[in-house]
């Protein structure tokens, strides 16, 4: 019956006094509510009321709050009368605003599980709805291209210089250095297998071919979407938290045509640049290791690859890369202005941004091979 | 000894809770603020007061040891909090609790994970005990069951009250405010000034806030420093209600009444 931080004395008046002693602190080993309840119910007989003492209470926190909002909610399940006076004015006001608004009814919220067609058919339809998400954005985006080259499409043309700085003269380092060790890497790996033939010279058309049809698009467009559709998915994610896009669509500017139109246009411009730049580097990194390694002489690479190339391979690259910048660009813009309005969600953003960007990549690319192929170009 | 808390709290008012002493506020060689000398007191609602712009919210974050000062130092109960070893520091702002401008809740957490991280993080309480703490702070404010919501979720005063609630987790010392009112309809600005007092009165704690609100000054503060953004300096402190019936300082007769003197 006894406890160090709590004693329940029964009266002959039919009331019960609970007295308070000690430290009832987070940090402190007071008596648990089980305890209590124990002791508390080894009386036959419902109490009339219940009266506090709380003279030998030392210090207290939260955990003394906690164990008498417990005891209020109990004592009203029970229907017992409670005296708070022998408390501390503090707890008292404490337990008066802890108990003053009663809950909203409705408020809390249920786990419901739901069947399994039920969730089969919710994830359908959020495919239908990403689908018709996708293809109205798609269509607003063709619709401000036209107001644009009609001349209606308004957005300032200072933000499209430092996009296309971003997206251009910016990324030329980490292009052209990736772009360099990947043509030297493919070199090597050819290399070692036209050795064996004596077929070293043709490494040049490995390299030259690999780098200028696939490679070079292909890894200008990753990098990219690394770069900028990431930071465009960001930038947007971050506008929609701040209420920034709201702020343009209730004074009648179109978020495509002021934010997506300059960031996709200056993607577009400057993604195929970026390639020829990547196709140029690549072969330099092939030659690298060509005349260092093969005793390639530097004519003979140079005169090999010249043969190698045409210009139509050139033009395939382009072409892909000219793709690949409408999809970096708009995965990154579509998932910017989906973002929902916190932290979290632009991370979110950031990241559907890129995997939708490279996984339509891959997807375009493995299509372009096969009709490109097919057509014999 | 009926009241033990409260008890200690009467015994140690009137002690210097927060001392600032010869404070420099500066970013780089841009200058903010300078020669700041006051005393916060335990117990004390003391409001920090100002024009816009005189670095109000600024010395609000000098105080919860987010900038150290460009000179002179913040001293609590004694000890000067940039003279403190780092873990020292850290016990110390344990014992603050901070309410931000625009609630700054983490937006990826419900209201009763975003309680629960610093009882987590700091006290070895059982989730059950956490769930139950969580429950009371958000009851304390007025949002029993709202437990499972996101920020997003919920209304601008609403998130303001579980910004509180995340703020007195800990059972801070010393409770900050930046700006508490702004931004809330006058109905919700009172029942906040309310709370603060109760909270004051019941946790005994002190606290500190950052307004322009004049009807908040007068009916909450018993201490102040009044900032002037032209002299870069403070030009007066003590009771915002005495100030008004005293000050002789133009600016601050201007302030304290909406600019129908001084």
């Amino acid at each position: 019956m006894q406890s160090k931080s709590l004693t329940i004395s029964y009266l002959t008046d039919n009331s019960v006094e609970i007295s308070l002693s000690g430290d009832w602190c987070l940090t402190c080993e007071v008596v648990t509510w089980q305890s209590f309840q124990a002791q508390f119910e080894q009386y036959p007989e419902s109490p009339e009321k219940i009266d506090f003492v709380s003279s030998d209470l030392e210090n207290w926190d939260s955990k003394l709050l906690l164990f008498l909002v417990k005891l209020d909610a109990y004592a009203q399940s029970r229907h017992i009368p409670v005296n708070w006076d022998g408390l501390p004015d503090g707890a008292k006001g404490l337990l008066r605003l802890a108990t003053e608004v009663p809950e909203r009814s409705g408020a809390r919220r249920r786990t419901r599980t739901r069947s399994l067609v039920y969730r089969l058919g919710t994830w359908a339809m959020g495919g239908v709805e990403e689908l018709t998400g996708l293809a109205t954005f798609l269509g607003e985006w063709l619709l401000s291209i036209g107001r644009f080259f009609t001349g209606r499409a308004s957005f300032r043309w200072v933000d499209f210089n430092r996009f296309l700085q971003a997206a251009g003269a910016g990324a030329l380092p980490i292009v052209g250095v990736i772009s360099l060790l990947v043509g030297a890497v493919l070199a090597f790996v050819g290399a070692v297998q036209l050795q064996m033939f004596g077929a070293q010279i043709y490494v040049a058309d490995l390299v030259g071919l690999g780098v200028v049809r696939e490679m070079g698009a292909m890894m200008t467009a990753i990098i990219m979407a690394g770069r900028t559709g990431s930071a465009y998915a960001a930038q947007l994610g971050t506008m929609q938290v701040n209420e920034e896009i709201d702020a343009l669509r209730t004074m009648g500017i179109s978020p495509m045509d002021f934010l997506v139109l300059p960031r996709t246009l200056a993607l577009i411009l400057m993604l195929p640049l970026l390639c020829l730049w990547s196709d140029a580097l690549g072969i330099l990194g092939g030659l690298l290791v060509g005349v260092s390694i093969l005793d390639i002489t530097l004519l003979e690479y140079l005169q090999q690859t010249k043969e190698a190339i045409t210009l139509t391979d050139i033009a395939t690259g382009l072409i892909k890369s000219l793709i690949f910048a409408v999809v970096v660009s708009l995965s990154g813009c579509l998932r910017g202005l989906q973002s929902g309005r916190n932290s979290a969600a632009v991370g979110n953003a950031t990241t559907s941004a890129m995997v939708t960007a490279i996984l339509l990549i891959v997807i375009w690319d493995a299509l372009t091979t096969i009709i490109f192929n097919r057509l014999g170009i | 000894m009926a009241d033990a808390a409260q008890v200690e709290i009467g015994n140690r008012s009137g002690l210097a809770h927060i001392e600032v002493r010869g404070m420099t506020m500066a970013y780089g060689d841009f200058l903010i603020q300078k020669d700041l000398n006051f005393t916060i007191n335990r117990g004390d609602i003391f409001i920090i007061m100002g024009g816009s712009g005189c670095g109000k919210s600024t010395l609000l974050r000098h105080l919860v040891g987010l900038h150290p000062p460009a000179a002179g130092e913040v001293l609590y109960q004694g000890s000067s909090f940039w003279q403190l070893a780092p873990n020292e520091r850290n016990v110390l702002m344990r014992r603050m609790g901070v309410l931000y401008q625009g609630g700054a809740l983490w937006t990826s957490m419900t209201l009763a994970e975003n309680i629960a991280l610093p009882l987590e993080e700091y006290t070895s309480l059982m989730p059950t005990e956490v769930n139950e703490l969580v429950s009371y702070k958000l009851a304390l404010v007025g949002l029993k069951g709202f437990e499972d919501y996101y920020p997003s979720e919920i209304s601008g005063g609403m998130q303001k009250r579980a910004a509180l609630a995340r703020a007195m987790a800990l059972d801070p010392e010393t409770l900050f405010f930046d700006e508490p009112s702004a931004g809330l309809d006058p109905v919700s600005a009172r029942l906040l000034d309310d709370l603060i007092i109760e909270l004051r009165d019941s946790l005994g704690a002190t606290i500190v806030i950052v307004t322009h609100e004049l009807a908040s000054i007068f009916a909450v503060g018993n201490n102040s420093v009044f900032l002037d953004a032209e002299s870069k300096t403070m030009i007066s402190e003590g009771d915002p209600k005495r100030l008004l019936a005293e000050s002789d300082n133009p600016i601050v007769r201007k302030f304290l009444t909406r600019g129908e003197e001084g």
